[in-house]
């Protein structure tokens, strides 16, 4: 299927199974146009309730994805990417609410806040690997919280309290309403940003990343640079999850450090193996799957929702070892060789 | 090929427009209300590592069993909802906006906690929805200026701040006081209380001290409270410092009349390690029946409460004193329901929660009463206080009322 790219069929070298090589242009503009209206009928077809919940799946989704490209592409374990999601939060609450900045200024400082950040762990990354690196991350999301109730940014970050912010106004020109506006906005950037990854993903870029992944020797041999390209995704992927924290924080128009404890970055972890390590389109599954699973879980047991929810994971993982991606991906590869035979 | 890609697109189209149909529900008289049933929503930790409060929600599920039972409210059935938020501010908002939008419960009640309560604090009061009897400590619920639909439950740090200003006013009208407190909201809600009781004279009378959560000692906060020549101390801190202050006070040969805030008093993790006998004469404060209390034995509320557990919830453990708690809430919001009459819309059951007259309830000390008007939410606003012999509390002096601010 993948002939042109020349790599081997379970990489996910393209991760739209619409862009495939081999792919007609007017099916793939086709394809296109059908994600912009399956994006944009939520509007009007669901309540606003539904439609903030679809909200928060596709911030989950952004922040899986950020994930997504240090972990699944890059091979770097995080479990601190909530620590990220919180920065990103924070970092709109506090612009938004202490200085009054309108929303949509608070994204360009939140991105390059975040990807600072993420450089800066890029850096001890590289001499930690495996294990070693899950847990330094996971230590960072620990960590997250209970700095953001320290005395010296207390004043900044509302401390236990948090931060209340208000969500941008839908422009007067467009009859919508406050939820509807807060789930285009989401659905735009998380748009362009799943396209700009995805562009990233399956150029030089990308294929060095997953190199660096697969064989770092062979990688270095061939000339790549691992120190820079492994502090780079890790700083890209931390801008992304910024971003969607940024957007969570506008969306729920408060935070708090309870908010951003250890089990968002496990979360974000589990969003990104249940919808398919190193997929782009998994990542909007991974999303999914985090918000709505819970809930289904829960309205199987209220006494005990987390050994449903567990017992769903597990279920699942069986049946799609590689997520809803890979599933997705066999199910296309067994069509096409049914359409074309 | 394509056949199947565009029928795949048909199906998302189908499953999409499923659920856009409208909720096929009985005509309501009012939000969450028709002619035989009541909509009352709530979250709570059902799962996390707070899910041990989730037995309150367990009990007023059984109490409304026990309402219903007996024929309801009104004629109507009460349906009670929760949602497990698992302690987490945003989770609190999703499940709080499905029980209003999705389920159209009439209010919610007793929700836990304060970060997750404040998530939805504007939510609650711009869609002008109960946000009725929290299950939180915090002072900030009772704001009916600027948040008319929310109103808390239990009497807040604040007030038992100011019952202990109160008591050693009229103890000691010339004490000097020492105060430390710990330098977040909660320790903060000390200092507010003694200052809502003194007013101008705080600043003549009081000397203040803050530790840090993280302390691994507060022993120079309390050697410099003793250089201040106070006679009177009180402590709004976290259990481990309370052992510690207890200890360091006695052990320095410092009497002070000694206040102690009642978060901190449990006889296995403060009194014990500070040393039984260090502690005598520490005074604290409370508004419910201790069920290890041995005067509590025969107690015809607390029989009444047994029988509720043995009937409804036998595999209760009846220790657990948030039964005892979540018993006098569920009565509360009964009571608020059967003064509404046959009028449940939001804006009456809410005149009807901030319009509550004085009720005594079956688990709280004998003369306390909840109450609630509309310019006074603090609907727990007395406590007794009680003092530590050595081996248990004891209640002593009347109940007191904290100052309306």
């Amino acid at each position: 299927m993948s002939s042109a790219t020349g790599l081997p069929e379970g990489v996910a070298a393209a991760p739209l199974p619409v862009a495939e090589a081999g792919t007609p242009a007017w099916q793939r503009w086709l394809l296109v146009a059908g994600g912009i209206i399956l994006a944009l009928a939520p509007l009007w077809v669901l309540e606003s309730f539904h439609l903030f919940q679809l909200t928060m799946a596709v911030i989950m989704a952004l922040a899986v994805l950020g994930l997504n490209i240090v972990t699944g592409y890059n091979g770097q374990i995080s479990l601190g990417h909530g620590a990220f999601f919180a920065v990103g939060a924070y970092c709109t609450a506090i612009l938004m609410s202490h200085f009054d900045w309108s929303f949509w200024w608070t994204l360009p400082v939140s991105a390059a806040v975040c990807a600072t950040v993420g450089f800066g762990i890029g850096f001890p990354a590289l001499r930690l690997a495996g294990h070693y690196l899950a847990l330094t991350t996971f230590a960072l999301a620990v960590a997250v919280p209970q700095l953001l109730k320290h005395k010296a940014v207390e004043d900044w970050t509302g401390g236990v309290q948090g931060l209340f912010l208000v969500k941008p106004d839908p422009p007067a020109f467009l009859p919508v309403t406050p939820d509807q506006w807060i789930y285009l906005v989401v659905v735009s950037i998380a748009a362009v940003l799943f396209f700009l990854t995805w562009n990233l993903i399956r150029g030089r870029i990308g294929r060095a990343l997953m190199a660096t992944r697969d064989h770092p020797t062979a990688a270095e041999a061939m000339g790549m640079d691992i120190a820079s390209l492994k502090t780079k995704a890790f700083a890209v992927s931390a801008l992304v999850t910024g971003i969607a924290g940024s957007l969570s924080a506008v969306a729920i128009e408060f935070v708090a450090p309870d908010s951003f404890t250890i089990f968002v970055s496990i979360t974000l972890f589990v969003g990104m193996v249940a919808g398919g390590v190193a997929s782009i389109l998994g990542s909007l599954f991974g999303g999914l799957f985090v918000l709505f699973v819970p809930n289904i879980a829960e309205s199987i047991s209220k006494a005990a929702p987390g050994v449903i929810y567990g017992i769903i994971l597990i279920g699942l993982l069986f049946v799609m070892p590689d997520g809803f991606a890979g599933l997705l991906r066999r199910l296309t590869a067994r069509l096409r060789r049914g359409g074309t035979s | 090929m394509n056949t199947t890609r565009r029928s795949l697109l048909l199906g998302a189209g189908a499953g999409a427009a499923t659920l856009a149909l409208p909720n096929l529900a009985p005509a309501q008289e009012a939000p969450g209300v028709t002619a035989n049933e009541i909509r009352i929503g709530s979250t709570n930790a059902l799962s996390g590592p707070v899910s041990s409060y989730s037995v309150i929600s367990r009990s007023h599920e059984a109490l409304f069993k026990r309402l219903n039972e007996q024929g309801g409210v009104a004629g109507k059935q009460v349906r009670f909802i929760v949602y497990d938020d698992g302690y987490q501010p945003p989770r609190t908002l999703e499940q709080t906006r499905r029980l209003v939008e999705q389920d159209r419960v009439a209010f919610c009640f007793n929700q836990l906690g304060t970060p997750t309560n404040s998530a939805i604090h504007r939510y609650m009061n711009q869609r002008k929805v109960p946000h009725l009897f929290l299950a939180t400590g915090a002072d900030k619920w009772a704001n009916p200026r600027e948040f008319p639909w929310t109103i808390g439950f239990q009497p807040s740090y604040r007030v038992e701040a100011q019952i202990y200003a109160r008591y050693i006013l009229d103890q000691k009208p010339n004490a000097k006081i020492g105060l430390l407190y710990q330098n977040d909201d909660f320790g903060k809600d000390y200092l507010n209380g003694v200052r809502d009781v003194l007013g101008a004279r705080f600043d003549a009378m009081v000397k203040t001290a803050t530790n840090e959560a993280t302390d691994p000692t507060i022993d120079s906060q309390i050697v410099q409270l003793q250089g201040t020549g106070a006679d009177v101390l009180i402590c709004g801190i976290v259990p481990r410092h309370a052992a510690q202050a207890i200890r360091r006070v006695h052990d320095m040969g410092w009497r002070p009349m000694f206040f102690m805030t009642n978060v901190s008093i449990s006889a296995s993790v403060v009194m014990t390690p500070a040393g039984p006998e260090k502690g005598v004469g520490v005074i604290t404060s409370d508004f419910r029946k201790d069920q290890s209390d041995p005067a509590w034995a025969n107690d015809a509320g607390m029989n009444e409460w047994r029988g509720f557990m043995r009937q409804y919830l036998p595999e209760g453990d009846q220790n657990d004193n948030n039964y005892t708690y979540a018993y006098a809430a569920g009565l509360t919001m009964i009571q608020v329901l059967r003064n509404c009459g046959t009028d449940f819309t939001r804006e009456n059951v809410m005149k009807q929660a901030t319009s509550l007259a004085p009720l005594e309830l079956p688990t709280l000390l004998p003369g306390i009463r909840v109450q609630s008007q509309p310019t006074n939410y603090n609907v727990g606003r007395q406590m007794q206080l009680q003092r530590w012999n050595g081996r248990s509390w004891e209640r002593f002096g009347n109940i007191i009322e904290g100052a309306s601010v």
